[in-house]
This record gives structure tokens, sequence and C-alpha cells, in this order.
């Protein structure tokens, strides 16, 4: 078993972790023995089928659900010795999470939903404000701070949705499908954002849109795990694929140059680093 | 989460579902009201019963006595009731005359100390008259119960030479004149009494010769046989204005009275005359006993401050030697009874409340219902158990807060409209309007206090299933 520190400086580190349920007698393997190594600044896309355990997955690195064997380190601290409040600091200063389906609070403005985690994380009332905007630039949604969920597109829903992750600046950003609501074109544009704060300076090659900064407030770039079922998308923007069926990791490729056409490098099945 | 901003969520939260928190609150405002006017009406009725005996000069009031002579069935008597001196004891009691009346002025809280003086006169308006228990009476009656809407007015100075009449009386005097009662306000009337005449020691013989013999006195100072025989009773009258006429009984001393009286004078007048009372008899026996001889009280009335005084002027008195006695006990007794009935309209007016309770954990529980996502979400972005329980638990005290507040002035409201039609009801019954509705600032406090821990209580199961929530299973609800 992995002790703490011994996570060979990955932001994630996993070792066969499982999270299984029961309904009636039959018991569900929705995470099955993965072990997976995620080196902070990497870009992580988890594909698969429906029901093949990326979002269980995803909710386990979270620290939303709890695993019902092997450990799960991040950023050097294992989520199964933390107390629920631990847990809860872990989701709203560690890491950032964007959904499928955008939530935000469909009652409160934009600059509402974006100030949320720093209510809950007690920042100065003063400095919120700021926070906020620095956020929304990022997403170039300045514009748009007294909207409320329901006047925007789902792009800038889901543009909100990830200021609102990103307002803390997390190590980690989650992301569940986040193109998955939202029409291809739009799609894309969500994820060179995605790709933008994972890789701030040194991705040039990339066609960001001119409205979204290249910045970061992070000194390091920001880990991506981000699960999905369009391919071609986590092909063209993601350092690594990992595949999953029934709760497995059935592969992993090493994306040598995203964004090129040359396609991948298919490495072994079972959990094992690249 | 910080309590502003808690504050600020939990009442966005309540803006949103505004017709059924709206709702819930205003239950609570009703329950608070239920309460607050059941307890105003039983603190009010406790007032109004206190203020009355206050004014009927029954509860603040303490009779003192003189304690009999040696041996006497008197001092038996007072020994069962405790008040006599160790048995056994040889001293003299002490005689209740004008030196113990200043020294009981001279307790603390005392306010005034006056004798009784109650004997019977013939009131004569012109040709005829009438036989008539008069009563003396202190300046300090006029705020007495009984003279509240009187004929006339109360005595114009502690020694005017006025009388007041009872209605019996004044309907029996008018009578005889063929007037009404009130038409004899401003009449002179004349009263014959029993007067004592003062008869100097060894004059007794030739103030009357129908007198017997006297034994020879030994020495020149007189024999205590002497001194008891000091007056004589002569025929007396005196002429009074008839200043008012009153309908209810008054009560003329400490310990509720002895007896009704058809007139009153003021006490200062009754002294002066030098009236025989029906105890003057009894009097002159113990003088004749004891050997004591002056100017004694049958009793006196001491009037305290206020009747919670009662208790440590009655121990001063029993200290001087004297008997008292006073109606405290019977204000415990009322005491005891309205913190019976505030206690039961207390728990009628909570009745309401307890029901508003549920409708707190009805509405917060469906809130549950509704914002399950988004207490997923809550959670998702750092949200505790505890911020999630603090928000719920806030929502639940805000609306306790609001509802609470609510319901006083709504319980306020109430209370006047009920003292409105109350007043009116009495003025048409030729009732004077009593203030029966008290809302102390205590029942204030209390019952927003009160509203808010119900609303805390009622919130507490709703707050903990919200926290306990799985963010997992709440953020798939749709």
């Amino acid at each position: 078993m992995t002790q703490p520190g011994q996570t060979n400086g990955a932001a994630i580190h996993t070792e066969m972790l499982a999270r299984h349920y029961k309904m009636g007698n039959t018991v569900i393997r929705a995470v099955d023995g993965v072990s997976l190594d995620i080196p902070a600044g990497d870009f992580l896309a988890l594909l698969g089928a429906s029901g093949s355990g990326k979002s269980s997955l995803l909710n386990l690195l979270a620290g939303l659900d709890h695993a019902t064997s092997g450990v799960v380190f991040v950023l050097g601290r294992e989520l199964g010795a933390m107390s629920a409040l631990d847990l809860a600091h872990h989701r709203n200063r560690t890491i950032g999470m964007i959904f499928q389906s955008f939530n935000l609070l469909p009652r409160m403005t934009v600059m509402e939903n974006v100030e949320l985690p720093l209510r809950l994380a007690e920042v100065p009332r003063v400095e919120r404000p700021q926070r906020v905007m620095q956020a929304l630039a990022r997403v170039g949604l300045s514009a748009r701070l007294t909207h409320r969920p329901g006047e925007l597109s789902g792009g800038e829903q889901q543009r909100v949705a990830i200021a609102r992750a990103l307002v803390n600046r997390p190590r980690i950003l989650l992301a569940d499908e986040p193109t998955g609501n939202l029409d291809s074109a739009t799609g894309e544009e969500i994820l060179r954002l995605i790709a933008a704060i994972n890789k701030p300076k040194d991705n040039p090659g990339k066609d960001h849109p001119a409205d979204l900064p290249n910045q970061t407030d992070s000194p390091e770039a920001t880990t991506i795990v981000m699960v999905t079922h369009e391919r071609a998308l986590a092909e063209r923007y993601a350092n690594r694929i990992v595949t999953m069926a029934d709760g497995r990791i059935i592969s992993q490729e090493s994306m040598v140059a995203p964004l090129t056409p040359r396609g991948p490098v298919t490495e072994q099945q079972g959990g094992t680093r690249p | 989460m910080k309590l502003r901003d808690l504050s600020e969520l939990a009442a966005r939260n309540l803006r949103e579902a505004a017709l059924r928190n709206v709702l819930t609150t205003l239950g609570i405002a009703v329950g608070v009201a239920s309460l607050v006017a059941m307890l105003s009406l039983g603190v009010g009725l406790q007032e109004l019963v206190g203020r009355r005996l206050e004014r009927s000069g029954l509860f603040d009031s303490v009779l003192v006595r003189p304690r009999t002579g040696n041996g006497g069935p008197g001092q038996a008597r007072d020994r069962f009731l405790g008040n006599g001196p160790a048995p056994g004891a040889t001293t003299a009691p002490p005689p209740l005359d004008e030196a113990a009346r200043q020294q009981l002025a001279q307790l603390p809280n005392v306010v005034e100390v006056y004798p009784e003086f109650r004997f019977t006169g013939d009131l004569r308006l012109g040709a005829a008259g009438h036989l008539a228990q008069i009563a003396s009476l202190p300046a300090s009656a006029s705020g007495n119960d009984a003279f509240e809407g009187m004929q006339g007015h109360f005595f114009s100075s502690p020694s005017a030479h006025e009388i007041i009449l009872q209605l019996d009386l004044a309907r029996d005097l008018a009578d005889l004149q063929q007037l009404q009662p009130a038409a004899l306000i401003g009449r002179e009337v004349v009263m014959r009494y029993a007067g004592r005449q003062p008869v100097a020691p060894g004059t007794s013989e030739a103030a009357s010769s129908d007198t017997p013999p006297r034994r020879a006195r030994d020495e020149g100072s007189p024999s205590p046989e002497d001194a008891a025989l000091g007056f004589s009773i002569v025929s007396s009258q005196v002429p009074l204005r008839i200043v008012g006429v009153v309908e209810a009984q008054a009560v003329t001393s400490g310990g509720g009275g002895f007896g009704n009286a058809g007139a009153y004078l003021p006490v200062v007048v009754a002294q002066n005359l030098g009236v025989v009372q029906g105890n003057d008899m009894s009097e002159i026996v113990r003088e004749s006993t004891t050997g004591a001889s002056g100017n004694h009280y049958t009793n006196l009335t001491v009037r305290v401050a206020h009747p919670s005084g009662i208790p440590a002027v009655e121990n001063a008195v029993k200290a001087m030697g004297y008997i008292p006695f006073s109606l405290q006990d019977v204000t415990r007794s009322l005491t005891r009874v309205f913190a019976i009935l505030d206690m039961l309209l207390g728990i009628f007016g909570s009745l309401a409340l307890a029901v508003a309770s549920l409708g707190i954990i009805n509405t917060l529980v469906m809130a549950i219902l509704e914002r399950r996502r988004e207490i997923g979400v809550l959670k998702a972005l750092g949200a505790s158990n505890g911020d999630i329980r603090q928000l719920f638990f806030t929502e639940a005290g805000v609306m306790g807060l609001v509802g609470g507040t609510a319901g006083v002035l709504l319980g306020w409201g109430i209370g006047r409209a009920i003292q409105f039609v109350t007043a009116i009801y009495l003025r048409r019954q030729s009732i004077p309007a009593e203030n029966i509705w008290t809302v102390p600032w205590w029942l204030v406090a209390g019952a927003i206090g009160f509203s808010v821990v119900v609303s805390l209580l009622a919130g507490m199961y709703p707050a903990t299933r919200a926290a306990q929530l799985d963010p997992v299973e709440a953020l798939r609800y749709e």
C-alpha cells in the first residue's frame, strides 16, 4: 500500500481503487481496482461508454464519494483518511468541478454564482469582487455579471461554471462531460478554454479564442481530469486518454502531440503508468 | 461559512419560495399571537385584580390590636393564634396609645397609621332622624374603589365637618324629605351621638348626684377605679355637611373592616368628637384591672406602601408587642391561582405555536426536496455538512424571528381590539372601562425568543437531513 509521500510526485495517485454499490442482492462494481497516476499539469481524458465508471471515478477523486476499497491520494493527501470537514475544504480549495449540466444556481446572478466558493472559503468580502472579476475575465464573461443563468446560452453557462471552478485557484480541475450539453462548436470552444487553463504558457500552437486570456493565476499549470465520451475532442486536447469499461481501465494512451493528426501511442492495459 | 453569508443565502432562499415561506411564517405569527393574546389576558387580569385589591385597602394594610391582659380569655385566644407572649411571660402588654401610633408610623414602608372609629349615630335632617352606623375614614381612602363614580366628592380636607352617605341610608334620609338621594348633597345634617365627657378626679360625685357613692381615695392620685370611671357619657350633636353619596361599602380599616357603615366621617373629626364606641366598656374594665389610663385605641390600621411590605411590618408589630392581622395569605393564594391560570393560558397559546412548528418542518422538508440538487452543488463546491445544517437552521430561525415579531404585533392588535370591544360593552352596562390587557416587555421578548427556539427545534430534523444528503445522489437528482 502506498504511504503518504510515496505518490511519485503525481498530483493524483490511486491504487486498487474500488467503488461498489449494492442493489438488492446484486453488487455493481462502478469502479473496480483502478490504479492510476496523474502527474501535476497533466490533461487526462477519461473515455468510456455510459456506465463504464468514469463519473464514479471522478467523484472519488473529488472526495464527493467514498471508496469501497483502495486508496486515492490528491496532492499527497489520502482522501479516505480525511474527515468530512477536510473533504469539504478539499473540494473547496484544492479542486474545481465542472459538470455536464453546468449546475449553476438559477436564482443567482453570474457574479453570485461565481462568488459562492469564495463565501464557502470565507474569503474576506472586500477581496471577492476582484477575484470574481478575474475568474470571469479568464472565461471572457466580464460583461454578464448581473445576468442569471437562464439568460445565458449553454456555452456561456459552462463558462460561468468554469469561472466558478477557478475562482478559488484550485490545482486540479475535474470536468464531468463539460461538452455533453453543448453543440460541437461551443464544445470545442469550451475545450480550448480548458486546455488554456491546463497549459497557459506553453501551448502556443493551439488556437485560443481571441476573448480568452491565455493566463492563469496559478504559478503551476492546472491538472485537468476530464470525463468525456467524445474521443475526437479528447485526442485533440488531452495529453493522455484513459479508457474505462466495467469499472476498469482498459487502455491508456499518451498523446505525443495533441492537436496533431498523428494519433495516439497505445500503452498496456491495467492502469500502469506510461 | 460566515454568519452574514449564511444570512444572505438564507434570506435569498426564503425569498425564492416566497408564498410558501410567507404562509409558514404567518402560521408562526398566528401561533405567537395566540400565545401573546392568552398570556396578555392572564397578565392583564392579574394586574387588574391586583390593582383593585390594592385600591380596596384590603391588602396593603395591617390591623394592629393590643394584647389582652394576663390570664384573660383573650390572651388564651392570642396564644392559640400564635400571637400571644410565650407561656409563663408575665410582662404587661403595651398599651395601644398615641405613642404607639407614632412608633408604628416610623416603621419602614409605612404610609400612614390611623385609628378606626365606629359608632351608632342619629342623623337628623330637619325634624326626622335615622339611626346609622357611622365609620371614620382617613384622607387616603379617597382612592378607594368604593368612591369611584360616587355622587358628590370626597372630604374637602382631613378635618372638614363633612359626611358621606352610603346610598341606602341616603335613600332613607331622602325619603323623609321626599327627595332624590343626590339632592341631599350640599345639605346639612345633624349627627347625634354618645360623647365622652372627661370627669376630673374627685369630681365625679359632684357631677351627678345620682352617681353611686364611691370608695374614698387613699391619696391625691386617682385609684384605678377612679381612672376607669374618668368620663361621662353625654348626648352630643354636631352639624355636618353632606358632600357625597356612595353606592358601595367602603373599607374603613385594615383586615377588611368590621361590619358595614351607613355614613363616613373624616377620621380626625371622629377623633375630636370623642365618641363613645361599642367596646369602650371593655376598655373601662381593662383600665380598672391594669391601672392603665389615658387615651387608648381599640385598634390601629397601618397602611403600607406596597403589599409586599406587609410581612416585614407584621413582624415589627409583633416585636413591639401588638397583634397584627392582614389578608396577606389571601393575596398569596391569589398569586398562586393566577400563576396556574397563566400557565394554562400559556399552554393553550403554545398549542397554536406547536402546530405552526409542524408547518416549519413541512416547509423545510419540501425545501430539501426542491433544493436537493442545489445542496449537492453546494457540497461539490466545498460546503461542509455543518454549512448546510446552519443554512437550514438559519432559514428556520429567520422564519421564527419574523413570525415571532409579526405574531407579537398581531397579538397586540388582537388585544387592543378586545380591549376596545370590552370597553364598549362595559360602558353599555354602565360600568367604567377597565384595562384588562397588558403586554409587558418580558412577554414581547419571551414570545419572540420562544418562537425562534421552537422554529430552530422544528428545523433540527430538516437541517440534519439536508446536511446528511449524499452529494453524488443529490447531484444526480432532477
